[in-house]
């Protein structure tokens, strides 16, 4: 497999897919009721080293699900992900080890992704454990102190538990962990959701400080836009298992196109007493991922909406500079 | 008629405290504020600062024990709701003063039919029959929006969206037609497009039946938009409270500045955010003084030991800080 079967970038997804089947049942299978949750549904995005790419879309878009495909903790139902122009789902076991040193993931929770009975140092020094990057007791020592450095905390922190430290040193903790094996891409699911706005400025610098440092890449996945337009480079806007529109971050923010990623960004209120109040532009609610109607699936709440939106779902078509909007009206 | 300065909640030195195996905390500390009829207050603050505390005092929903509203006064249309029996306090919960909870999954029942939930309230706050009651419960879940409400008033909590959840809840606190609503990070758990719709809603019918409210939020862009009046807390603290626009555009406390400075804006775009160093205290063993002083960068030998009384430093514009 060489390099020029993709376009050159860091990471490819090619038609990534994920369906859940639900009731999947012999008595349903019979009656003809068996139901797909379709997570992602044939997704496409790309992201160029030591970039970042933020993905955001609202609870159910398929995001989380996206980003542990990517980091293959779940196998894709169909696609690819293509990294440095090898296809990760098609490597064997000890590739996929190796894998494993390449891209790491930081989780949203940061009460529940740290073993509450290790201590710092196991916490830390395990990864170096599994993958021989430390022979002997000294050497791992060094390390741990060395990455908690990295992340603001101290040598005074290796020998604690997880339960001593508060919600966003912990995701420092998890992040410290993540760097272990030195990756080079970083998948980031909702970091800083769970934590006061305070703490979440300081991860956030601490994240941009890493990527700066370590020359890092990073799938940063957040619902929230704020966040989403300070890391990233660039964005990819998921709806219902689909990517509605991905760009630059000023093209995304400052000229979005599709009609959902303009209703994500008026929905927004701004800290500001005298800006423009959020606003509804869409009608209706989300419709659920579960047997998904053909056609495109913003339709039914889109006030631009057409015959043909009903029945052919849109592709993602580059509309100049790298942004590509899927959508038959714009 | 009713006023429209005349104070419905004033709140005087309210301090509530928990004794805990490990020692006492002291969730609310002195907090003092008015809200004025048909106003939006908003109490804004990180998590543990005593908002969610205070507004559970105000409904006398703490459990005593370990808690304990120690002093202060909760005086409500007149009446210090601090003094009032259980039995005259379950009068005003539903009925004059209604409460609206962050995560509708938990805070309703979720082994009753919705319809069920909210006639309890209707029967007996107000004692309609059953039949009145399920044309009211039709009349309210509609008011709020539920599309179909004849039909899904019988539906369970789960049958419902997050949105739809939330709209049902303030369906319930509003059954009963409330003087004053407490509303307790109502869209904090909802995405962004429902929140927009949500908040909506909470505004409208604010308007239209002239209420009061209590909006607790750590959200600085809901506050802006929902908000007539802001009180800061920090650590159990009112450390500042003004008017929203002065708020943004003068902030006095450190801790306002900080928290006004680290939140990263949708229009603009900075290399690095500035967010406030170190973190909150532990609330059993808190530094003397001011007990932002640790993080502050304006901080004074007198704020290491006294913990500065809260003033009034321009008009309507009150501020706990030693540098005023």
């Amino acid at each position: 497999m060489s390099t020029t079967m993709t376009n050159g970038y860091f990471l490819e997804a090619r038609g990534l897919t994920k369906y859940y089947p639900i009731q999947n049942d012999l008595l349903s299978r019979i009656m003809g009721r068996t139901a797909m949750l379709k997570a992602v549904d044939g997704i496409n995005f790309y992201i160029k080293r030591g970039e970042t790419l933020g993905l955001v879309g609202e609870s159910g878009c398929g995001k989380s699900t996206t980003g542990r495909l990517v980091a293959r903790l779940l196998e894709p139902t169909a696609g690819s992900a293509y990294l440095q122009g090898r296809n990760i789902f098609t490597l064997r076991s000890p590739e996929v080890h190796k894998l494993r040193k390449t891209v790491q993931f930081v989780f949203q929770d940061p009460y529940s992704s740290l073993n509450p009975r290790k201590t710092i140092m196991q916490i830390i020094s395990r990864p170096l454990e599994v993958h021989g990057l430390a022979s002997n007791f000294l050497q791992k020592r060094h390390r741990v102190i060395e990455l908690l450095t990295m992340v603001g905390l101290g040598a005074e922190h290796v020998d604690r538990y997880p339960h001593e430290f508060s919600g966003g040193q912990r995701q420092r903790i998890a992040i410290a962990r993540a760097l272990a094996v030195s990756p080079d891409l970083v998948i980031a699911d909702e970091p800083v959701s769970a934590l006061d706005v305070s703490i979440q400025a300081q991860i956030l610098n601490l994240f941009r400080q890493l990527q700066e440092e370590l020359h890092l890449t990073y799938l940063f996945i957040a619902h929230d836009l704020s966040v989403v337009r300070h890391i990233s480079d660039r964005v990819a806007v998921m709806y219902v298992g689909k990517i509605a529109e991905t760009g630059t971050v000023e093209q995304i923010f400052e000229r979005p196109m599709h009609p959902y990623t303009q209703a994500l960004l008026a929905a927004v209120p701004l800290p500001n007493p005298v800006a423009p109040p959020p606003r509804l532009t869409l009608s209706g609610e989300v419709i659920s991922p579960v047997n998904p109607p053909g056609g495109c699936r913003l339709y039914g709440r889109c006030p631009l909406a057409g015959p043909e939106c009903a029945e052919i779902d849109p592709e993602l078509r580059d509309r100049g500079g790298e942004h590509f909007v899927a959508c038959h009206k714009v | 008629m009713r006023a429209a300065d005349e104070v419905i909640l004033q709140l005087d030195e309210l301090t509530t405290r928990f004794h805990l195996r490990r020692g006492t905390l002291t969730a609310v500390d002195r907090v003092t504020f008015a809200i004025r009829r048909g106003e939006t207050f908003g109490l804004v603050g990180e998590s543990g600062c005593g908002k969610s505390v205070t507004a559970r005092s105000i409904m006398r929903l703490i459990t005593i024990p370990p808690g304990e509203i120690a002093t202060g006064r909760v005086v409500f249309e007149g009446e210090d709701l601090l003094q009032k029996t259980p039995r005259a306090m379950r009068a005003v919960r539903g009925k004059r003063i209604a409460m609206v909870f962050q995560e509708p999954m938990t805070a309703l029942n979720p082994v009753f039919p919705v319809s069920t939930q909210i006639a309890d309230g209707l029967r007996n706050n107000l004692g309609l029959t059953p039949r009145q009651a399920r044309q009211r419960v039709i009349e309210v879940l509609r008011l709020v929006g539920i599309p179909s409400a004849e039909r899904r008033m019988d539906d369970y909590v789960h049958q419902f969206s997050g949105g739809m959840r939330q709209r049902v809840m303030l369906a319930m606190a509003l059954s009963c037609d409330p003087q004053f609503l407490i509303a307790d990070e109502p869209t904090t758990a909802l995405d962004v497009t429902i929140q927009a719709q949500i908040l909506d809603l909470i505004r409208d019918m604010i308007k239209r039946f002239e209420m009061s409210l209590l909006f607790i939020t750590h959200n600085l862009g809901v506050v802006a938009h929902m908000c007539d009046t802001v009180g800061v807390m920090y650590a159990s603290h009112l450390v500042e409270k003004t008017d929203t626009k002065t708020l943004f555009a003068e902030p006095l406390h450190p801790y306002t500045w900080g928290l006004l400075n680290s939140i990263p804006h949708l229009e603009t775009r900075r290399r690095y955010l500035n967010p406030i160093q170190g973190s909150v205290c532990n609330m059993l063993t808190p530094p003397t003084g001011c007990k932002f002083h640790p993080r502050c960068e304006k901080a004074m030998d007198i704020c290491r030991q006294q913990i500065p009384p809260l003033r009034e430093v321009a008009p309507g514009h009150q501020v706990a800080c030693h540098l005023y």
